[in-house]
Order: C-alpha cells, then sequence, then structure tokens
C-alpha cells in the first residue's frame, strides 16, 4: 500500500504544498503549529477540499482537480485517529469500537474484534461509556475503533498532545503495534522529538507550508 | 378521570389533548427536519427560514388564524386542493391541529436547535472517517445526540398547543365537539348567564397541565441529557 500525495492548497497568508509518498509504517508529520500539518491530513481525510493536486493510494485516486475527483471522506477508508478521541457519547465502548462495521454494512469480524479487545486492553471496559474513560483508555478506544475499521490507510493528529507523560508512555507502545501489526500507510502528526523517535519510520516536517527535507 | 367536570367540560379537555397530541406528532418530523437545517447547514434564504418558522410567535394569533383560513380554507388555494382528496381543515378539528401545530412549531424548533447545536458537530465528522453516510450520521449520531432537545421541544409543543387560542377560533370557530377545546371553552362559558363555575374549572385545570408540562420537561430533557452522556 502506497500513499501518493501531491497537492495545494491555499490560505490567505500561505500556502501549502506537499508531494511526498507514503508507504507502509508511521511517517511523521512534524513543524511548527501553523506549518499546514492539520490542514494536510484534513485533506487527505476528504475533510477539506485541497485547491489544486492528486491524491493516490495504490492506484485509487481519492482527489484529482483535473479529473475533478473528490472522493468523499465516508467512500476513502480513511482511518483518523483525532486529538481528543471523538468517541460517540451515547454509545458503549463496545458500540464504538463496531459501529464502523455496521456504518459500512459489513459483519462484525469477531476475531478480529477479539484480538483489538486483547491488545489494547479494553476487555474491562466494553460495557461502559466514554464519559467514565480516563483520556488514556479513550484514546485506546480510538485506536481499536480504527483498527477495526479496516482502512486502506490512518492518519493521526496529535494522539498524545492532550495527556500526561505517564499516559503518553501508556499509549506508545500501542501505536508501535498499530506500526507493525497493520500494513498500511500511518501519517501521524506530531512535534513532540521523543515520539517521533520512538515510532516513525519516516519523517516529513512541514515549515510555512512547505515540505523541508 | 374527569368526574369533577361536567359532561361539556370532559369534551373539551379531551378534544384537546386529541388536538395537542396529533398537533405534535404531526409537526415532530418537519420540525426535527427545520431545526437540523437552521443548526447545520448555510444555504440562501436561510434567515427568512427562520423568520418565517419564527413568524406565529411574533404576529397576533388572530393574524395567524386568519392567514390559516386564506390558505387552507376551503375557498383557498392549498385548502381546494386537499379538498379534491377529502381533506378538510376548514371548522373541523384537523384545522384546529393545523393552528395549534403552527403556533407551537417555533417553539419546537427552537428547543431542537439548540440540542443540535450543543452536539459536537466534531462528532458527525468522526463518524464520516469511519464510513457512516448522511442518513447514518443523522439516525445514528445528531439525532440521538438531539433526543433531550426533542423531548422538551415536544412537551413544550404539546403544552402550547393545549392552550391554543386566537388562531384556532379565527380559523375554526368554536363549534362543542368539533373545534370547542379548552381555551374555547372557557371563553365560551365566560359568555353565558352561570357558566363561571365550568370556566373556573378549566382555567385551574388548564395552569395545572401547563404547569407540569414545563416541570415535566425541565426534569426529562436533564435525565435524558445525562443517560445520552452516559454519566
Amino acid at each position: 500500500m502506497t500513499l501518493q500525495v501531491d497537492l495545494t492548497h491555499h490560505f490567505p497568508d500561505f500556502t501549502l504544498r506537499a508531494v511526498f509518498e507514503a508507504s507502509c509504517g508511521l511517517t511523521a508529520i512534524c513543524g511548527p503549529s501553523g506549518a499546514g500539518k492539520t490542514t494536510l491530513i484534513n485533506a487527505l481525510a476528504g475533510l477539506i477540499e485541497p485547491d489544486d493536486g492528486r491524491i493516490e493510494i495504490n492506484q485509487r485516486v481519492l482527489f484529482s482537480k483535473i479529473d475533478k475527483i473528490h472522493v468523499p471522506t465516508e467512500k476513502r477508508r480513511v482511518g483518523y485517529i483525532f486529538q481528543d478521541a471523538r468517541l460517540f457519547p451515547h454509545l458503549t465502548v463496545r458500540q464504538n469500537l463496531t459501529v464502523g462495521s455496521w456504518f459500512r454494512h459489513q459483519p462484525i469480524d469477531s476475531h478480529q474484534l477479539a484480538h483489538a479487545i486483547e491488545i489494547l486492553g479494553l476487555s474491562h471496559l466494553l460495557a461502559r461509556r466514554p464519559a467514565t474513560l480516563s483520556g488514556g483508555e479513550k484514546q485506546r478506544v480510538a485506536i481499536g475503533r480504527v483498527m477495526l475499521s479496516e482502512p486502506d490507510f490512518i492518519l493521526a493528529d496529535e494522539p498524545l498532545s492532550s495527556l500526561d507523560l505517564a499516559r503518553k508512555l501508556e499509549i506508545i507502545p500501542y501505536f508501535e503495534r498499530l506500526r507493525d501489526e497493520t500494513r498500511i500507510p500511518i501519517l501521524y502528526v506530531s512535534h513532540q522529538h521523543e515520539e517521533i523517535q520512538r515510532l516513525a519510520t519516516k519523517t516529513l516536517t512541514l515549515n510555512g507550508g512547505q515540505l523541508v527535507p | 378521570m374527569f368526574d369533577w367536570l361536567s359532561p361539556q367540560e370532559t369534551e373539551a379537555v379531551l378534544l384537546s389533548m386529541r388536538v395537542a397530541a396529533w398537533s405534535t406528532i404531526m409537526s415532530l418530523p418537519l420540525g426535527i427536519w427545520v431545526a437540523w437545517l437552521l443548526a447545520r447547514k448555510n444555504f440562501v434564504g436561510k434567515q427568512l427560514i427562520n423568520g418565517l418558522v419564527h413568524l406565529p410567535l411574533i404576529l397576533p394569533p388572530v393574524v395567524t388564524g386568519y392567514l390559516l383560513l386564506m390558505l387552507f380554507g376551503t375557498q383557498g388555494p392549498i385548502g381546494g386542493f386537499l379538498q379534491q382528496f377529502g381533506i378538510v381543515f376548514a371548522f373541523s378539528w384537523t384545522g384546529a391541529v393545523l393552528a395549534a401545530g403552527v403556533m407551537a412549531f417555533p417553539l419546537m424548533v427552537r428547543a431542537i436547535r439548540l440540542s443540535i447545536e450543543s452536539a459536537d458537530a466534531r462528532l458527525e465528522e468522526a463518524a464520516k472517517t469511519l464510513g457512516a453516510s448522511n442518513t447514518q450520521r443523522f439516525f445514528v449520531i445528531t439525532l440521538p445526540l438531539a433526543l433531550p432537545g426533542i423531548i422538551t421541544g415536544s412537551i413544550l409543543a404539546f403544552a402550547k398547543a393545549l392552550g391554543e387560542f386566537g388562531a384556532t377560533i379565527t380559523f375554526v370557530s368554536n363549534i362543542p365537539g368539533e373545534t370547542r377545546t379548552i381555551p374555547s371553552a372557557i371563553y365560551a362559558f365566560m359568555q353565558v348567564p352561570g357558566g363561571e363555575d365550568s370556566a373556573m374549572r378549566l382555567v385551574v385545570l388548564a395552569i395545572f397541565v401547563s404547569m407540569a408540562a414545563l416541570i415535566l420537561s425541565e426534569w426529562l430533557a436533564k435525565r435524558v441529557a445525562q443517560v445520552v452522556d452516559g454519566r
């Protein structure tokens, strides 16, 4: 699986220009605040439409300005791990994990579900609701939710930044397993060097909207 | 249940209940849809729609009743058209349902809109990344999260419909057993000698029902919000 990106997006004060390829493994996207990191992954997710360019995953075109293709988010088979987890508050942990399969009209793979529950240590939390979980537990559920949705690529937007150091250290190994067990590209936005050093197989640096070699 | 009321009074109470229940049920789907449009969508004419929805709150009820008569009366463009299919509003309890529904609509939409606005739109974004279609997002995420507002809005609309007077009497008159709801009955009893006791009993009942509806909607909204949030 390879994600090929060539996109341009204009802002009033700067222009985001990103050309790169991300293959299996974890590609860290770092850079200062306001460098365009979140815009870049939101464009990959289809949450915003870039002004120009082309995005492909394994020869499947997700966006092409010339061909007027803009595949909507729900059809991109993207997994998005948000900074604030964004679990559904009215659903239990188990329902949060399986709702993706239901959305895509796919039967729940009980073997995979059991595997995700085991490696993320969620078995004692399944009947709970997100409001009663700690920040670290929420983020583990968010990782599980993405794993079980069988995406073609995963985006993570500073997933550890709202956690304290102890929680960060708790979650990092789960990202290592996610990286090693899934054979898909993971784009991981962060500006924490320790995180990037432990997790990244490749690093891209954005500065002022431009990729810096 | 209504032993302490005369047959005429009971008739008015039961009719009011029926009118209020139907007007709430019939306007709820439209109310949810309009509230969702106003809360989540930007489109040309949004302020116009917002204004139209709120108009019955501001206009003298007699004006709303007059407009309903013009539009939905047997001679009106919509009323005349619907008459071909056997649907008649004029001087019928169904007209009272329509009048009550229109008058209660702003209250219903406001409550539902507020609760859709306070539900986190970013959760809908998260659902999108998990493959949820527009319909799935609406029914699985937006609607459950807006449930407290839907309940409050429905109860308020029901209570408002129960007490609607001006538009109803203008549009469908004050026909015993057909369109004489609690407020119309109170008005009628006040016009006849010896009707004061009946009027008083219905007044007390109206106050009691309205207060109960307000307290119930507050309490239910809080309880349901707790259940929805999982706290």
